[in-house]
């Protein structure tokens, strides 16, 4: 397909109908969902919030690997490559792979105390731990808050898909955004009536196209391109410098001025990833411990698919350097995001262009509803219970979860309006700054309560003010590049707050993520406050789990069994 | 005030299981670390060259890693559930 006709032509009627095709399976499957494993009602959040809390390694698999693996990884991270290359792009792949050692090691015990005391979120866990309902509302709202930018990113990711098709690109807004909202309405509808069972069914279809899709594109990569030859193009791009400025676009390599950038951001993002309230929800929605550990070892396969799309950032840039194709949008403004459609729809024929669409588009719509449903979750659970309706029946809480999951998608909208949509990656980087100032309370709270619960708090208030001015402060000059007469011309119009995740270290101009940063500024203030109180002695707060919580199992027999009798009152407790 | 939370669903109180063996902790902690040290030792992989198949060394020693990294966290699986079952 030729540039000029990707860059203004009109609907492409077979991507269109393929997309429609797969679109209404996954619609039919999120309503059938509703049936799927059912017990007895849907009327609680156990039900409808955590599936039941019965899901074995297959599903729990696809569950993850769907909530996980979004358009940040499709769309994103392989935008990221092709605008500034491996230090905004490829420090993804280290940051999934190490992030499973590390979640191996505290997952386990999050889920039993989760299982043992009934709890559906990590505010839950950590109001029931330290007795808190400050810190509980704390992690409580930095999960929502955390999780609208990441909402907001696979809004960016079906866009993406619908701008390639050559829907949306005029009109006014409205029309230009109907088709997203009809998307989102439709996905909204259904995780309303099936809740956490609908994207869980729903990933099986879009995990089997992506894989499909992304073993097609490499070998297309190696046998059409050649690695090599990838490799050297993205090379070349990369560390040519601008005339205009003298530097160059990216990195193709780290090098000693980017080796710390690379590290934290690889580190802070896998340390914060499963702090995000929707991984935690599909954790808690699985049947038992050995269930998350064996995923653990699973779950990587997802990042060498991850990998794989990460370079495709490069094979576009190739493709563009041998004019095969370009990425200016319907608007004419040249958008990273467009990378990877672009590439799909300039070396592949419409129909199979259409089913990488297909997946793109449902990888974004599962992870949506998945998060919406989390962060839907802790609004009932930390702050509906905790200060308006404490007396709230089970299904009270459903029917308010489901009431905010509805209005979550929509706040998640007001930051697709509110950041640059170039450089979408750093939607996710900006909630991984927030999210991470909850690991202290979460995860040391899963080992030891000698953490003062007010040390916590102000802990997580320190590193929260700190990443959220520090990015802020983060100004990025906004360049936009637009065809003009069919002639790429190139305009600055000042600069905007937020532009990166990276900020200087204290004291030092050694580039670094801010998430990691504001953790170590949260922890040292929650230890030196923790030490101080306990000299003081400030009221503790009550502990109601028990050290037994943490290694409970629900599906080792001996447990069942002995439940199943003291249930059935053929033996007293006898204590264990 | 009464606890917001939801009773326990079993209603025995599991006792804390026995500490696995030293040596078993520590093998699962270096299957654990070896993939986390491998990553994020960035400048020892900051490099374009040997190549292998196109792939310059910063890329394929990190593809290495996604293939590794499963091997040692199933190895890790194993080695606690067994220790765990022998008692």
């Amino acid at each position: 397909m030729s540039p000029a006709l990707a860059a203004g032509g009109g609907v492409n009627g077979v991507e269109l109908t393929v997309v429609l095709f797969f679109f209404i399976v996954v619609t039919f499957g999120g309503f059938y969902a509703a049936r799927w494993r059912r017990t007895e009602s849907m009327h609680s959040l156990d039900e409808w919030g955590l599936g039941g809390r019965g899901f074995g390694t297959i599903v729990t698999w696809f569950l993850l690997g769907g909530d996980l693996y979004t358009a940040y990884t499709f769309v994103a991270v392989p935008a990221a490559m092709f605008a500034t290359g491996a230090v905004s792009g490829f420090f993804a792949v280290p940051y999934t792979i190490v992030a499973y050692p590390i979640v191996f090691i505290f997952l386990p015990r999050l889920w039993s105390v989760a299982h043992r005391r009934g709890y559906v979120t990590p505010a839950d866990f950590v109001r029931g731990r330290y007795g808190s309902r400050g810190l509980a509302t704390a992690v409580a709202l930095t999960g929502i808050l955390a999780t609208m930018p990441y909402i907001a990113l696979q809004l960016v990711g079906i866009q993406a898909v619908l701008d390639t098709m050559g829907l949306g690109g005029t009109g006014n807004w409205f029309v230009k955004d109907l088709p997203l909202i009809i998307a989102f309405a439709v996905l909204a509808a259904y995780t309303y009536s099936s809740g956490l069972r609908a994207p869980a069914l729903i990933a099986f279809v879009k995990d089997t196209l992506i894989y499909i899709v992304i073993v097609v594109a490499i070998i297309y990569v190696g046998v059409k391109i050649g690695f090599s030859d990838m490799f050297d193009s993205a090379k070349t791009k990369m560390t040519t410098p601008n005339p205009k400025t003298g530097v160059p676009p990216g990195t193709f390599i780290t090098n000693n001025t980017t080796y710390w950038a690379y590290a934290t951001l690889a580190f802070g993002s896998a340390l914060a990833l499963f702090m995000y309230p929707h991984s935690i929800t599909a954790v808690l929605s699985s049947r038992s411990r050995n269930v998350i550990r064996r995923n653990t070892a699973f779950l990587p396969a997802y990042s060498l698919m991850l990998a794989l799309l990460a370079l495709l950032g490069f094979a576009a840039i190739y493709e563009v350097t041998n004019k095969k194709m370009d990425v200016f949008g319907q608007d004419h403004v040249a958008n990273a995001q467009l990378a990877v459609p672009h590439f799909f729809q300039a070396v592949f024929p419409s129909w199979f262009a259409g089913v990488a669409f297909a997946a793109i588009a449902i990888g974004a719509l599962v992870p949506a509803a998945i998060m919406s449903i989390a962060a839907a979750n802790l609004f009932t659970r930390n702050i509906y219970r905790e200060f308006i309706k404490p007396d709230a029946t089970p299904r009270q809480e459903a029917q308010v979860s489901k009431i905010v999951s509805l209005v979550v998608k929509f706040g998640a909208l007001l930051f697709v309006l509110g950041l640059d949509k170039q450089n979408a990656l750093n939607m996710q980087l900006l909630g991984g700054v927030w999210i991470l100032q909850t690991i202290v309370s979460i995860v040391a709270g899963l080992y030891t309560r000698w953490f003062h619960r007010w040390a916590l708090l102000l802990g997580w208030a320190a590193g929260m003010l700190y990443g959220t001015i520090e990015a802020y402060r983060q100004t990025m000059p906004v360049v936009t590049t637009k065809l003009v007469d069919g002639k790429p011309v190139t305009t600055t119009n000042g600069t905007r707050h937020f532009g990166s995740s990276l900020g200087e270290f204290p004291f030092t101009h050694t580039k670094m993520y801010i998430a990691g940063t504001a953790l170590l500024i949260n922890v040292l203030v929650a230890v030196l406050l923790t030490l101080i109180l306990r000299a003081i002695k400030a009221p503790d707060g009550v502990d109601e789990t028990e050290p037994g919580d943490y290694h409970a199992d629900a599906t080792s027999e001996r447990v069942v069994k002995t439940a199943e009798r003291e249930v059935a009152g053929a033996e007293p407790r006898s204590g264990g | 005030m009464a606890t917001p939370h939801q009773p326990a669903q079993v209603p025995t109180t599991p006792q804390r299981p026995p500490r696995l063996p030293t040596a078993t902790m520590a093998l699962v902690a270096v299957l654990l670390i070896i993939p986390c040290a491998g990553l994020a030792l960035v400048p020892i992989y900051s490099r374009e060259t040997p190549r292998l198949w196109g792939w310059p060394f910063f890329y394929w020693y990190q593809m290495m890693w996604v293939l590794i990294t499963p091997a040692m966290t199933y190895a890790a699986f194993v080695v606690i559930k067994r220790a765990r079952s022998e008692r």
